[in-house]
């Protein structure tokens, strides 16, 4: 009943600590102070879950000098950010422990991505994961030595996540990955041009260990009990069974972009449209890394940096060198995007009985009979769960075509909130004091 | 092309459906219209409560007829309700925070005695009994027994369904205009093509105005906030007696608590009240008024993570009654709107007497309180308390 709202004034706030928000962060710092915000309880972001504060430095000091640990550089973790308002240039948030009232004059949003599920029939087996998922709790300690475990999706994710599962002790049976040889060659052959290095070090270390890599390859069911015993694989036109104790999944990014738009901030396709200092079409807010276009790491510092050094004013060379780096990953991200372009075929996975919203149980067959997504929402409560949507719309988008069933508007809280917070924030500042 | 059919719905809503199917039910031709999802306008967006009320006689003879009609199609085993109507028949408890509102208590439980509507009075302590996460020191309560909550768009939604049964048509268009010629009215769609039938009845609540513009329906902002699952942590909906004061009130902003348990598990929290608002964005500042009251009832709500808030607009009148009957100025043209908060409920009786009246069947209730003319610029006098 008595929560209490702390009222911050900040200069540069940025919400995300990935590779996005901390670039953004560390140019920033140059004549700014930056207060960086992320709900996780530290810095590092989906793809460096787990690294060390050095690992990170390392890898942001190529372009930005400055130690990440600055004293202009306030940090707070576990802050989950329900709500923004552009007109006032706040945002609320929420802590374990009480409720956060933010001022800024700029923002930059670096939200990041999650990653695409496509409901497979018996998706919803325990040891079935999602692929960076299984790899978090790899690196939170989960025991995996001598498992047997399936990689399947898409993208050079599951390469990376095959590495840290093998590294782990797990027996890697194989990558299904569904985009064709074809495809993923050239791709291949774009990394020479585009030295994405952790990347390559990830595929090279894969061949090494001799772990099957298969093209042209999607999980089309998962079998099991009690829980996973096989995942039925489709490779080029034929079904393979394959044992296995998990399966760890993802069919690429989706990007985090719930809080930009309820911000008002325009789209441009599923991404944020930014311009060319990375700003959206709402005033002192900016958007850098996955919510502007799934990319990979580089793109994402760049990005980061770009916003920092614009908000740090940074000398006019040092910016245009980011922006040429930056032009050049974004290329990269297009021939990314087009390598591994999801097939039709997944939009079919589903059978009739096959769970789509998990948070609801609501089944494939009952959703298909919707022609779109607020009246499949209405009818069948698909989307009503805490995940706010957020898992079964981005696989509804695939399976059913963006046209209609995109989520239909973003309110706030954009995350769900204890209902004090929402009565301790939304009240006027003096009926706090 | 002209299609024809005996009477045409505008609107798939709660009210719209349920017009058509006891139309259809009465053997008549039906075609509804509507060009959004059915049940996703107000009827989505409210509370889903079916309940009585009595601020006014006509008011309480409307809700109560309308609920028993509710009970009678929950009962009607030839064609069940399914499941995922979600009808939880947890009853209301009308809370007294003091001693002045125990005594209204007291007098809503003689006023419903007399009128056979089972109640029970409740004392602090039984109070406390009852809903164990209500704050201590509360006077009292009036538990109405009959209330229910459902799920509306899904009701919606089924109700069209057994009209389709009957062979009705739903037309997935804008209705963009209409006239009465004759002994006939017709409706023109959004592609030009038109509808013929003997009567339309117009079941558009806020969206009315459009192609009724004297009709004196205002929307009503309110503003709703539902939680995560916490099965047993609330057993009946509750609202504050306080709730008649926000409720009645003409002008100006109010929230009042209202607390629902669901079928899932999930509360659901309101209400608020706002006049001239028309902007649907959710307020942090009214949602925040409206859950200060909510933990004022009961302090641990607070605790509970809400999952997804939204808002809705009511279609009030000004004298808090809905508009059911003929058009003024029209023959074959009916009005079924106006409903405020109260559609879910009355969407049933609002059926009857709309079918009553087409069919010149004898009403089980008065239908004169209702009557659009009373709305017509001769009786302006009925328009005392509106707002503009």
């Amino acid at each position: 009943m008595n929560t209490s709202v702390r009222h911050i004034e900040a200069d540069v706030v940025i919400v995300g600590a990935g590779p996005a928000g901390l670039a953004a962060a560390r140019a920033a710092t140059q004549s700014r102070s930056v207060l960086l915000l992320d709900d996780n309880p530290a810095a590092g972001g989906q793809i460096w879950r787990g690294a060390s504060e050095r690992a990170l430095q390392s890898l942001t000091r190529r372009r930005e000098t400055g130690p990440l640990a600055s004293p202009r550089i306030q940090r707070m973790f576990g802050v989950r950010i329900f709500a923004g308002d552009a007109a006032r240039r706040a945002l609320r948030a929420e802590t374990a422990t009480g409720a956060l009232q933010i001022r800024y004059r700029d923002l930059v949003l670096a939200t990041g991505a999650r990653e695409l599920f496509l409901p497979v029939p018996g998706w919803t087996l325990p040891n079935v994961m999602g692929a960076g998922g299984l790899q978090a709790m790899v690196k939170g300690g989960l025991p995996i030595a001598g498992k047997r475990i399936v990689v399947a999706g898409s993208g050079p994710l599951l390469l990376a996540v095959a590495d840290v599962l093998r590294s782990k002790g797990a027996k890697v049976v194989a990558i299904a990955e569904q985009a064709p040889a074809r495809a993923v060659n050239a791709f291949a052959w774009s990394l020479l041009q585009h030295p994405a290095k952790l990347l390559q070090a990830a595929a090279l270390r894969t061949m090494q260990w001799g772990i099957p890599y298969w093209t042209d390859a999607w999980p089309v069911a998962c079998i099991g009990n009690q829980q996973l015993e096989r995942v039925m694989v489709m490779r080029k036109g034929r079904r393979v069974e394959l044992e296995c104790d998990y399966l760890a999944c993802g069919f690429g990014l989706v990007p985090n972009t719930e809080l930009a738009q309820q911000m008002g901030c325009a789209m441009q396709g599923d991404f944020v449209k930014v311009n060319d200092a990375q700003l959206t079409s709402q005033p002192h807010v900016y958007c850098a890394g996955e919510v502007t276009g799934i990319g990979g790491v580089q793109k994402s510092l760049d990005e980061g940096g770009v916003a920092g050094s614009v908000l740090g004013a940074a000398p006019v060379t040092a910016l245009a060198a980011l922006q040429r780096s930056r032009a050049r990953w974004r290329r990269f991200e297009a021939s990314l995007n087009h390598a591994f372009a999801l097939r039709p075929e997944l939009s079919t996975l589903a059978d009739d009985e096959t769970i789509v919203c998990r948070c609801e149980d609501v089944t494939w067959g009952r959703i298909r009979a919707h022609s779109h997504w607020l009246e499949a929402k209405l009818h069948t409560r698909c989307g009503m769960g805490p995940c706010q949507g957020r898992i079964c719309g981005a696989a509804l988008g695939v399976m059913r075509g963006k046209t209609g069933w995109q989520v239909e508007s973003i309110r706030e809280p954009v995350f769900p909130v204890r209902a004090e917070t929402l009565a301790a924030l939304g009240a006027r500042r003096e009926e706090n004091s | 092309m002209t299609q024809t059919a005996e009477a045409i719905v505008l609107g798939a809503g709660i009210v719209g459906t349920a017009c058509a199917l006891e139309l259809a039910r009465s053997g008549l031709r039906v075609t509804i219209v509507d060009d959004g999802v059915v049940g996703g306008g107000a009827t989505a967006a409210g509370m889903g409560h079916v309940t009585v009320m009595d601020d006014s006689e006509p008011q309480f003879a409307l809700t109560r007829y309308s609920q028993q009609l509710w009970h009678t199609i929950r009962n009607d085993a030839a064609t069940p309700l399914p499941g995922e109507a979600e009808w939880l028949p947890c009853g209301t408890i009308w809370v007294a925070a003091d001693d002045d509102e125990m005594a209204e208590v007291h007098r809503k439980h003689a006023f419903y005695s007399a009128r056979a509507v089972s109640t029970i009075t409740l004392d602090s302590q039984q109070l406390a009994q009852a809903e164990p996460n209500l704050r201590g020191g509360l006077a009292g309560g009036l538990l109405v027994l009959e209330d229910v909550v459902i799920y509306p768009p899904v009701v919606a939604a089924w109700m069209l369904k057994q009209c389709e049964m009957l062979s009705a048509a739903f037309v997935r268009q804008r209705a963009t205009a209409f006239c009465e010629s004759g002994d006939h009215a017709e409706v023109t769609l959004a592609d030009g093509s038109i509808l013929s039938a003997d009567c339309v009845i117009h079941a558009t609540g806020t969206w009315t105005p459009l192609l009724l513009p004297s009709i004196p329906v205002h929307p009503r902002k309110g503003h709703l906030l539902i939680t995560e699952r916490y099965a047993g942590f609330l057993r009946h909906q509750l609202v504050e007696l306080g709730y008649l004061k926000s409720a009645a009130s003409a002008g100006g902003d109010s929230v009042a608590f209202n607390a629902q348990p669901r079928a899932t598990g999930q509360i659901l929290i309101g209400s608020s009240r706002q006049y001239g608002a028309t902007d649907s964005a959710v307020e942090p500042q009214m949602l925040a008024r409206m859950l200060r009251r909510a933990e004022e009832f009961m302090p641990e709500i607070g605790k509970l993570q809400g999952v997804r808030a939204w808002t809705g607009f009511r279609a009030s009148t000004p004298d808090k009654l809905p508009l059911i009957g003929l058009a003024p100025g029209y023959r074959n043209v009916y009005l079924a709107t106006g409903h405020e908060g109260l559609g879910i409920t009355t969407a049933t009786g609002t059926a009857k007497l709309i079918a009553d009246h087409i069919l010149g069947r004898t009403s089980a209730i008065p239908a004169a309180p209702y009557q659009p003319s009373r709305y017509t610029p001769a009786n302006d006098n009925a328009r005392d308390g509106g707002t503009a």
